[in-house]
């Protein structure tokens, strides 16, 4: 059964948003590496980029697949998860502890359109 | 619908990820395909690879026939040795690749891909009504697995008490196991040292059941394509096709244009001497980060130049490597050339496509 975490925004295409304060960090859900298998590689944006809710920011690539990461939010990259540049399979280890990128919020009420845990939960049955 | 082979309720019960390959639903992998990989480059592990097709070839012009239809050289051979070739088209487009085991002096077992079963026999049938040959397609009653890796030696001489080591490369022999007759073969797709057996339905569970009782890593298709990848072997619909000729797929040595008349034959010394082919398949090794795969475009000088068959970031290596078919004036080693990923170009150049060595034992 696959993890899922209360207090966090989640999307249909199975990235989860963390957010503190104007800032959001952007993953994907235990579920979706599960489905995934290993992970060996992800393909991150730029610092600086802009990205809106929607976009492709990049992809997570498993051994056999590749696969696109949606933005569940609008904002500006500051950060991206270097440590997973080297070790990628922290993602299937951990995958809410080990985010990808790091947002500036540009419109927090994008959140509001995200599901929360219960909601989650029952999209992964 | 697709098929499933006499070992498909333990793939499910062993939780394995089934998906549909060659027209039959097979194990993706069981948990990981990593350590799946690993185990077979490390120690050894067991391929469900019972899909594959049998077709026997016997009569008194059996040998004649084989040779018209195989590009590889089986004349005189030893009862028990097993050539690999390709079954081509009269213009050296490939039907399909193949081992050619030889059973007795007018009896050939021919081992063929899943997905060209049909296609294949429809071909062998068709060229045997000159032949005084029969033809029948044993595919639905030969299982087989495949055990591969450096302990593989070890694993079926103590696990299933079959004596191998008298097995050299590419050798095979027939024996007596569980009252039945069985092939086993020192054979495999994976790069590392390894066996093949072939026996019925009943047999291959029994052989099955008691690998996995005995902690042998159960593999799935998944590392079977990373394994061979590694190693530069090709697979048919990637590296091989109805369009690329085994000349183009750099697979000469296999094709001996030195013998009597077969199928395809003119086609590939023309290939070979006047160089009319206009695509090769080489290995590019990339330079930035990215996973090439199956389709990417392939670009040089800022134009297209051909895509990419496989690739991966290899297991064993962590490199960012692929195999591509790309037009011919590129094809030199160490050539700059970009493969298109996620619409961004990546630098690559042209390497062998060994990209990792072979071990196995001869």
């Amino acid at each position: 059964m696959a993890k899922i975490i209360e207090g966090l925004y989640y999307s249909e295409s199975h990235e989860f948003v963390k957010v503190e304060g104007e800032y959001a960090y952007i993953g994907i859900t235990d579920f979706a590496q599960e489905q995934l298998g290993n992970v060996t590689y992800i393909e991150f944006p730029e610092i600086d980029e802009e990205i809106s809710a929607g976009d492709s920011f990049g992809s997570v690539e498993s051994v056999k697949a590749a696969s696109d990461l949606t933005s569940p939010v609008s904002g500006v990259v500051v950060e991206v998860n270097e440590v997973l540049e080297d070790e990628p399979e922290l993602v299937n280890k951990d995958a809410y502890s080990n985010w990808l990128i790091k947002v500036k919020l540009s419109d927090p009420s994008e959140l509001e359109s995200l599901m929360d845990a219960q909601a989650y939960t029952d999209i992964c049955k | 619908m697709d098929k499933i082979t006499c070992l498909h309720d333990k793939h499910v019960a062993l939780g394995a990820n089934m998906v549909p390959f060659g027209g039959f639903d097979m194990p993706l992998y069981y948990d990981n395909i990593v350590a799946e990989h690993e185990a077979v480059r490390q120690k050894v592990g067991v391929f469900d690879v019972s899909h594959m097709g049998e077709v026997k070839v016997t009569g008194i012009e059996a040998e004649k026939f084989v040779q018209y239809i195989f590009t590889n050289d089986i004349k005189d051979a030893e009862i028990g040795k097993i050539f690999y070739g390709m079954m081509l088209h009269e213009n050296g487009g490939t039907i399909d690749d193949l081992l050619v085991y030889k059973m007795g002096e007018q009896d050939f077992l021919l081992v063929i891909n899943a997905a060209n079963i049909e296609k294949d026999y429809a071909h062998i049938v068709q060229y045997a009504k000159d032949f005084n040959v029969k033809t029948e397609n044993l595919s639905d009653i030969y299982g087989q697995v495949a055990i591969q890796g450096p302990e593989s030696e070890i694993t079926v001489e103590n696990v299933l008490g079959i004596k191998c080591s008298d097995l050299t490369f590419y050798t095979f022999k027939t024996i007596h196991f569980e009252d039945e007759e069985i092939i086993i073969s020192r054979t495999g797709y994976t790069g590392e040292d390894g066996f093949e057996i072939y026996a019925s339905h009943t047999i291959i569970q029994f052989i099955w059941d008691k690998l996995i009782e005995a902690g042998i890593q159960p593999c799935g298709l998944g590392c079977r394509d990373t394994l061979r990848f590694e190693v530069g072997l090709p697979l048919y619909g990637d590296e091989l096709s109805d369009e690329i000729s085994p000349i183009m797929s750099g697979l000469s040595m296999f094709v001996k244009l030195e013998k009597d008349n077969f199928l395809g034959k003119e086609a590939c010394v023309d290939q070979k001497e006047n160089k009319t082919y206009k695509q090769r398949v080489i290995g590019i090794e990339l330079q930035e980060k990215g996973i090439p795969r199956n389709g990417y475009p392939v670009q040089a000088e800022g134009k297209d130049i051909g895509y990419v068959t496989t690739g991966y970031k290899s297991i064993s290596t962590g490199k960012f490597i692929c195999m591509a078919l790309i037009d011919k004036n590129y094809a030199k080693l160490e050539t700059p050339v970009d493969v298109l990923i996620h619409n961004k170009p990546r630098k690559g150049i042209v390497v062998k496509k060994r990209f990792y060595q072979k071990n196995y034992k001869k």
